[in-house]
């Protein structure tokens, strides 16, 4: 029960925060809870073991898929983002087969050669693609209206709401996914991947559908990105982007469901908040930088331990003051 | 006579110029416990690697119930009913023990994505968590289920490993060296369940370096030096024959 109050606080004050924010924040907003589906889903693909550095890659053919179906052929932009996150999928599937030869540092190394491959061939193929320059004027969403709410998808506040309801499902649909017995056997192939072979665990089957599905809720995140900014070219999905979502996990911490959430939310806040006030825009990369080595160093187990400690601390003091009660 | 369950025919596991295993042939009857022993380094966590899947052997080949499995990947094997420990605890130290016991439950209760999803998987959960629950049960670790693994003592390790691969109801069980880190209190109940399962018709394939219950468990031993047969018989048999104790003594190490 108070975990229900909880949750409906935390719903509330999601939907109020918009409007406390200014209007370029309310823009950071968007992107930030479309990164933090991008993140989340970084996350599940890690649960396997394996870390790959060509996810945003994977975002960017969930955009560029989303885009093209919609402009091309007139798919209503809610069916050609889901059909985007679909595209993402499956070039997932078609990528497991060569990457899911190699582990580890194979692994990622392979999985940043098809990744730069996927970004070569948008910028070789103007048709249709659209060569370095990208995608321009995608269609946005329609705006519409559900009664208590009619959505104008001009303002950032409606689209934050909308990205909000997608995000929202998406983590829901991926918390069930880890919660359940197919996410107990991704655990098990991470921690030991021998003794899960031995149990009749088909071990590649499981790395690739965590990738798989890990990549179409990267692609979902892409049409979402696509939509709203109306633009896209293959440097929006370089490697600097995909520092920063190692970043934001890495800070946040793989062992919890929550920790690159809070590894993404906590940076931007930092990055966009103060170091864009202070006008250290410029810098990003390198205080980024900083930070991830000064976490890895000081914080090896990320923001999340943190979270965890002072929940645990919290509670130790708890009984503690319950104690001096009994005593007095 | 029923036929043999299993079959090592020939088998041969060569690692660059090392042969591991050299044209080994043994048959393991339906129902028994079978012990392969041998001195350190004969091979005989190598043929369990080959039985199981984990190595495509060099040579030869590994039949259960007739049909070719070497070759196949480990999970195949698995899937055809053929589970194995492995000889240092090998098992999910950051996950906890009825976790540990439910991976070992895949096979008879495979997760489906989209039942989770739709949350329509409880009966099928529930049957997994059972099954666990009777496997951790069965030896003893029912208090421990909500420990991590990798706390665990090691003769409760030892015996978790075992859980593992008996939650998945195998015909065909591969023990390497289960009794390892149990003290012979523990050892002494291990071998009462080891013949309690081979009562419920289980087969058993048992390496362990421990003498008195290889000598008190076994209806049939294979004894093995240098990757080659060397001796098979009943524990009387292999207990006086002159190679066995001549490898033994080589060896450094008595027979029982
Ligand atoms: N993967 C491997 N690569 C190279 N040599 C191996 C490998 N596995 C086992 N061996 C060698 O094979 C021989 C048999 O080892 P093993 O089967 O572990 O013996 P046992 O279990 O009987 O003590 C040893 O000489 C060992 O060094
Ligand atoms: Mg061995």
């Amino acid at each position: 029960m108070a975990k229900f109050a909880a949750l409906f606080g935390f719903g509330a004050i999601l939907l109020a925060l918009p409007h406390a924010l200014s209007f370029s924040q309310q823009e950071i907003l968007v992107f930030l809870t479309i990164n933090v589906l991008l993140v989340a889903s970084y996350r599940l693909l890690t649960l396997t073991g394996e870390w790959s550095l060509g996810h945003v890659v994977i975002m960017g053919v969930g955009a560029y898929a989303s885009a093209l179906l919609s402009k091309r052929l007139g798919i209503y932009v809610p069916v050609a983002m889901l059909l985007g996150a679909v595209t993402a999928a499956m070039i997932a599937l078609a990528l497991s087969f060569p990457l899911f030869r190699m582990k580890g540092f194979y692994f990622l190394i392979g999985s940043f050669a098809a990744g730069e491959i996927i970004r070569l061939l948008w910028k070789r193929f103007r048709d249709p693609f659209g060569g370095p320059k990208g995608l321009k004027k995608i269609d946005p969403m329609p705006d519409f209206d559900i009664g208590i709410y009619a959505f104008d998808f001009f303002e950032p506040v409606s689209y934050y709401y909308f990205a909000l309801a997608v995000v929202g499902v998406s983590l829901w649909v991926m918390w069930r996914i880890e919660r359940s017995p197919v996410g107990l056997t991704f655990h098990a192939v991470h921690w030991q991947d021998r003794l899960a072979e031995a149990s009749g665990v088909n071990v590649r089957a499981y790395r690739t559908l965590a990738f798989v599905l890990a990549s179409g809720f990267a692609g979902l995140s892409g049409a979402l990105l696509a939509h709203y900014i109306g633009t896209i070219n293959p440097n929006s999905f370089d490697v600097e982007q995909m520092v920063f979502v190692l970043t934001w996990t890495i800070v946040g911490g793989t062992a919890t469901f929550y920790g690159p959430i809070l590894g993404c939310v906590v940076l931007t806040v930092l990055n966009e908040i103060v170091l864009r006030e202070a006008g250290f825009e410029q810098m990003r990369p390198l205080i980024y930088g900083l930070i991830l080595i000064l976490s890895v160093l000081f914080m090896p187990k990320g923001l999340e331990s943190l979270v965890r400690g002072a929940f645990s601390g919290r509670n130790a003091r708890k009984n503690k003051a319950g104690e001096t009660k009994a005593m007095e | 006579m029923s036929p043999p369950v299993l079959e090592i025919d020939d088998l041969t596991m060569r690692f660059g110029g090392l042969t591991a295993i050299d044209r080994l042939s043994f048959k393991v009857e339906r129902g028994a416990i079978h012990g392969l022993i041998g001195p350190n380094g004969a091979g005989k966590t190598t043929t369990f690697n080959v039985v199981s899947g984990f190595y495509k052997p060099t040579g030869g080949e590994v039949r259960l119930r007739g049909e070719t499995i070497s070759g196949l990947r480990m999970y195949e094997v698995a899937r055809r009913g053929v589970v194995r420990t492995f000889q240092h605890s090998t098992l999910f130290a950051e996950l906890t023990v009825l976790e540990n016991v439910l991976i070992g439950t895949h096979m008879s209760f495979p997760p489906n994505i989209f039942a989770a999803m739709a949350g329509v998987d409880k009966a099928n959960r529930r049957a997994a968590r059972a099954r666990a629950e009777e496997a951790l049960d069965f030896f003893g670790l029912a208090g421990l289920a909500d420990e991590l693994a990798g706390d665990l003592p090691h003769g409760h390790q030892r015996a978790l490993g075992m859980a593992v691969a008996l939650a998945a109801r195998p015909d065909v069980v591969l023990l390497d060296e289960p009794f390892t880190g149990m003290n012979p209190e523990e050892t002494r109940r291990m071998m009462e369940l080891m013949v309690k399962l081979r009562d419920t018709g289980v087969t058993i394939l048992l390496v362990e370096h421990d003498m008195h219950a290889i000598m008190g468990l076994c209806d049939r031993i294979t004894c093995m030096s240098f990757g080659r047969l060397l001796a098979e018989g009943n524990p009387q048999e292999i207990r006086h024959h002159p190679d066995v104790i001549e490898a033994y003594l080589g060896g450094a190490r008595h027979v029982a």
